[in-house]
């Protein structure tokens, strides 16, 4: 995984809350066996016309909006389906960094295994961001994860939480299977204990 | 005396293999279930990194969300991309030697039916899936939860996975459950009352009289729908119905094994004075048969009710979103929603489309008739669910009816099978998501129950199926 230390970038305003998982990527656009080329499907649903031209008024589909790397949404970004092809999506069309006031939990999840950033602020501070985002490629976002801080375009700096054995493995893009498994005798044990209290998991 | 715990407690501790210093533990997953579209990924990391799956016999491989559900599945799957995925599903489950269910096994069938069905699914076990609907599982007093694809691959790799604790919640439904509702019912009341986020980060239990009284596929129903409230997972503590149908069941322990396990489930029920973060009560008397009328769950009233005037909305997000909805469902403000037309209605789908749906949905088209110009289609959830169906006679009823009698599979739910609503087509659907275009592109889902899309089928709107009790 790609670590995230630090980003400044273009932020994209997107002000709506509930932004589903079908929104973010249809389930027909999930029959693939890639984890790449899916950021053509972003936001398809809002993307593009039914012809499938663009919508020129959707954000991402507006200089400097194009180069986004920063998304700011309302609550409850990302909820429904279990899919990664979200994050996946986000990460190919090249968006590191979701702020919102709330995520969906599987979603949030998701998004730590790809090096996606996902940032809970309070919804006045969104809508901050949501005007600075506005403002387009003169007004720079900085996310910078090492010092947990969100820097505005006027040096504001907007502390955030993120959790500690998370921030970690985005800032030193580790992998969390081979972490895992440096802990497979703890694995066996347990599969070991499990099977003599319950051996019918194992029959 | 130990601290009283809830069920979720329970099976959480007995999960842990270690806690990590900041608090994360690695919890063991007893079953793992995975389906064509959220594993091809996660079997190419395993290569790329030459690792093994550890316990493929703990393991379940079944393709369900993207075949056709008519004829044409058995003579190969015209669509060239979904054709690739179960191919590679295929190809990945004998590299790796996880059992697998082909597209013509009877046992076939949507992940989420066929888990507890087979008897897979048990008490106490942590059950995962790369899918959201895995807390369907839940209703047999399992923990049981979605996950994405790099975690379908860190279990596949570790049959671990690296969680925090959920919060608690305790959502009880008092009393008896009217005449024409059911569990459909239950849940989405429930999500109308707590939101679609309204169960974020947390594990729900739901309790009470009424949910007590539920077969278990009305508990599968309910436990199905908890991440519509943003819930990571719903439960129902294991009780006599619940042994009562596992019993016998091909995965289910056996003899000596059984008694030793029902042993040890009758232990998991919450204790009481356990301590929930959240409580919510209900009564199951106040539910009426449900109808969404928004593109998300949450927005649904009762089939008596009128869609909401955003006028009336003092937030104006809200009011935004409401309006953005209305104009997407082609719904004026105020209109009642009985007597809305309908041009398609879908029964199937892993929230509703076992045998009890399917007999419930039978009793209502019994001597009746899809109305002209409605398609109609009936999607058992598995095999087996269609093979019991058909030796009861209730594929007749349906076909002489009207209605399309399909093979198993999670079909017009989720659009990325041939079975697709068209832009603008307005369907009555037992699915369990009503987003824009989850149904097809430009397509309007109203979420219900079998009883209540059966009702919609026979007079072409929708209609309080109480008022069609003969």
């Amino acid at each position: 995984m790609r670590p995230f230390t630090t980003l400044t970038g273009i932020a994209a305003p997107l002000p709506l809350a509930n932004v589903d998982t079908d929104q973010i990527i249809p389930a027909r656009f999930l029959k693939t066996i890639e984890r790449s080329g899916l950021g053509r499907h972003l936001f398809a649903p809002m993307r593009y016309r039914e012809d499938g031209g663009e919508n020129p008024d959707f954000v991402l589909n507006r200089e400097p909006w194009r180069k986004a790397e920063i998304l700011i949404a309302h609550e409850n970004f990302g909820c429904g389906s279990s899919r990664e092809h979200a994050p996946w999506a986000l990460l190919d069309f090249g968006i590191r960094c979701v702020i919102a006031p709330s995520f969906a939990d599987i979603f949030h999840n998701n998004c730590f295994k790809n090096g996606i950033l996902p940032v809970r602020l309070p919804r006045e501070l969104c809508d901050a961001l949501m005007e600075d985002a506005r403002l387009g490629g003169n007004a720079r976002i900085t996310v910078d994860l090492e010092r947990q801080v969100v820097v505005r375009p006027n040096g504001q700096e907007i502390p955030f939480e993120v959790d500690p054995l998370r921030r970690k493995m985005l800032l030193e893009g580790l992998d969390e299977i081979g972490q895992t498994l440096a802990h497979a005798a703890a694995i066996a044990g347990f599969e070991a204990r499990q099977k003599a209290a319950q051996p019918w998991l194992y029959a | 005396m130990t601290t009283p715990r809830t069920l979720f407690d329970k099976i959480w501790d007995a999960h842990v293999v270690e806690r990590l210093p900041d608090g994360t533990a690695i919890l063991y997953i007893d079953r793992h279930l995975i389906h064509e579209v959220t594993t091809p990924q996660a079997f190419e990391g395993l290569r790329a990194a030459g690792r093994k799956v550890r316990r493929p016999e703990a393991t379940l491989a079944v393709v369900d969300h993207n075949v056709p559900t008519d004829s044409t599945r058995f003579t190969g799957i015209e669509e060239p991309e979904s054709a690739l995925q179960v191919a590679t599903l295929e190809r990945n489950v004998k590299a790796f030697g996880v059992p697998y269910i082909p597209l013509d096994d009877p046992r076939q069938g949507i992940v989420h039916v066929i888990g507890p069905e087979l008897g897979l699914s048990q008490p106490g076990m942590t059950i995962v899936c790369g899918d959201s609907h895995t807390s369907t599982h839940g209703a047999l007093g399992a923990l049981a939860f979605g996950i994405g694809t790099s975690e379908v691959e860190h279990v596949l790799a570790t049959q671990t996975l690296l969680q925090k604790p959920a919060k608690n919640m305790r959502i009880t439904v008092d009393g008896t459950l009217g005449f024409g509702c059911s569990a459909k019912d239950i849940v989405l009341a429930i999500i109308g009352r707590i939101g679609t986020a309204g169960g974020t980060g947390h594990v729900i239990e739901y309790a009470g009289e009424a949910i007590r009284a539920l077969d278990m596929a009305g508990r599968m129903t309910v436990c199905n729908m908890s991440i519509e409230a943003g819930a990571r997972a719903g439960m129902i503590a294991p009780d006599e119905t619940t042994f009562a149908y596992l019993k016998g069941r091909p995965f289910a322990p056996k003899g000596e094994a059984w008694e030793k396990a029902l042993a040890y489930w009758r232990t998991l029920p919450s204790d009481p004075g356990a301590r929930f973060d959240r409580e919510v009560r209900l009564d199951a008397a106040g539910i009426a048969p449900m109808v969404t009328w928004g593109t998300n769950p949450e927005a649904v009233v009762p089939i008596t009710g009128r869609v909401p005037d955003p006028a009336e909305e003092p937030d104006p997000a809200k009011r935004a979103q409401m309006q953005r909805m209305l104009d997407y469902m082609g719904l004026a403000p105020g209109a009642p929603l009985a007597g809305t037309p309908v041009d398609v209605v879908f029964i199937g789908s892993c929230t509703n489309s076992r045998i009890e749906d399917i007999r419930a949905a039978a009793a209502v088209a019994r001597g009746r008739r899809v109305a002209e110009g409605v398609r109609a289609l009936v999607v058992p959830g598995s095999g087996l669910v269609k093979k019991q169906a058909e030796e009861e006679g209730l594929d007749r009823v349906l076909k002489e009816a009207g209605f399309e009698w399909r093979e198993a599979g999670c079909s017009m739910c989720l659009g990325m099978n041939p079975d697709k609503l068209k832009p603008g087509q307005r369907c009555a659907s037992t699915s369990n998501r009503n987003f824009e275009g989850r149904q097809g592109p430009g397509g309007r889902t109203h979420l219900l129950s079998p009883a209540m899309a059966a009702a919609a089928a026979v007079t072409g709107r929708l209609v309080d199926v109480r008022e069609m009790a003969r």
